[in-house]
């Protein structure tokens, strides 16, 4: 445990480092910052961990929200899982993992539900139609974003891994996973070959 | 090509892969849902996966909650759940091994270098499932205008997104677009 692994004498100071929260209170802090996340659980689940419990400092939460971002799938999700292992053993990681996933996914369901009844009545057809132009937007904006660093820093190798996929994706529609199979590694060694070039 | 008599099972095989191809996360497989969904399975049309992004868009929660929008719309709430667990088990799991496996060495370069590699890869991702989106929605020039409007507001400002969804949702409603 923790408190027994601390160098100093029992009347040391501690810096407040709060103790590990319960399985439960993780379910509860993981639902709350879920389905509070309007426009991305991001933002909510750096605010709630960072700043509300200081369960992680700043630091921390960078450094396993980049390991959750460079494996596969929902980065987010991936995230309650790590930290909520790292807390409290693999019961808090199903905890976190279940608060983040099962509330939203009640409402999505519910929302699917009421879309496969009234999905084809003309206004909510027109409406969804008007958000939907909304959403694509931001995901643009979103695109553009990221694209930015590398536009900036002139990065050419990586702005063409990101052409060639967005080509064979998008126009030619080749499969996901037989495009990625050979992106990935040509990406890593081009990466690769490029840090030594600058660093040589 | 064969029958399939067990529509929950599909959901399940075809969301397991495609999670571990999720580099960059959800948005990033947004291209391949509607691969699968669309022009593959036949589960929905082109419209209907528009609609849904819409959905997934506006409602709380990590994004990847669109496949339980699809699960339900391929077998109900049984394929809902099923959906949404076999795109966000497989890859937590693996999230938790790697978290334990790189505890132990750390001050390896690679982490940074594949992180790094995979950047542009997602972003194009990302990009392609825009412009698939696109080719749904913006069938008209007022339309056309309201994504582009959307996208310079989100990316020049800090506006809220919500009112950029109650302006489309209105400019629909109003039957403009």
């Amino acid at each position: 445990m923790p408190s027994d692994s601390l160098p100093a004498g029992p009347s040391a100071p501690v810096i407040p480092k709060s103790v590990p929260p319960s399985v439960i209170a993780l379910f509860l802090a993981f639902a709350k910052m879920s389905v509070a996340g309007f426009g991305g659980v991001l933002y909510w689940a750096r605010r709630a961990i960072v700043d509300q419990h200081r369960w992680m400092s700043a630091d921390e939460f960078n450094e396993t929200y980049a390991l959750c971002h460079f494996l596969p799938g929902p980065n987010i999700v991936n995230l309650s899982m790590v930290f909520g292992a790292r807390l409290r053993g693999i019961a808090g990681g199903i905890a976190a993992f279940t608060g983040l996933l099962v509330p939203p996914m009640l409402i999505m369901t519910a929302l699917a539900a009421l879309y496969a009844r009234y999905g084809e009545v003309d206004a909510l057809r027109r409406i969804l139609g008007g958000v939907s132009c909304a959403a694509v937007g931001l995901l643009i904006a979103n695109v553009l974003r990221m694209m930015a660093p590398l536009v900036r820093r002139r990065d050419v190798a990586s702005l063409a891994m990101l052409v060639v996929v967005f080509v064979t994706i998008g126009l030619v529609r080749l499969p996901m996973p037989l495009v990625l199979l050979v992106a990935i590694p040509v990406s890593i060694a081009v990466t690769f070959a490029v840090r030594r070039k600058v660093s040589a | 090509m064969n029958p399939n008599p067990n529509p929950v099972w599909a959901l399940v095989s075809t969301f397991g892969l495609l999670s571990l191809f999720a580099v960059g996360g959800a948005n990033a497989a947004i291209p391949e849902m509607q691969r699968i969904a669309v022009d593959v399975r036949h589960w929905m049309t082109d419209k209907q996966f528009s609609d849904i992004y819409a959905i997934s868009q506006l409602s709380p929660g990590p994004n990847v909650l669109i496949v339980t929008l699809i699960g339900y719309a391929v077998a109900g709430i049984l394929g809902a759940i099923a959906a949404t667990f076999a795109m966000c088990v497989p890859t937590a799991v693996l999230a938790y091994g790697v978290s334990r496996l790189l505890a132990r060495q750390t001050g390896s370069r690679w982490p940074a270098i594949i992180q790094a590699a995979l950047v542009p890869l997602s972003i194009g991702l990302m990009g392609a499932g825009a412009l698939i989106l696109t080719q749904t929605t913006d069938r008209s020039f007022v339309a056309a205008f309201v994504t582009g409007a959307a996208a310079v507001l989100a990316f020049a400002t800090k506006l809220n997104p919500f009112w950029m969804f109650l302006a489309g949702g209105i400019l629909g409603f109003a039957g403009v677009i």
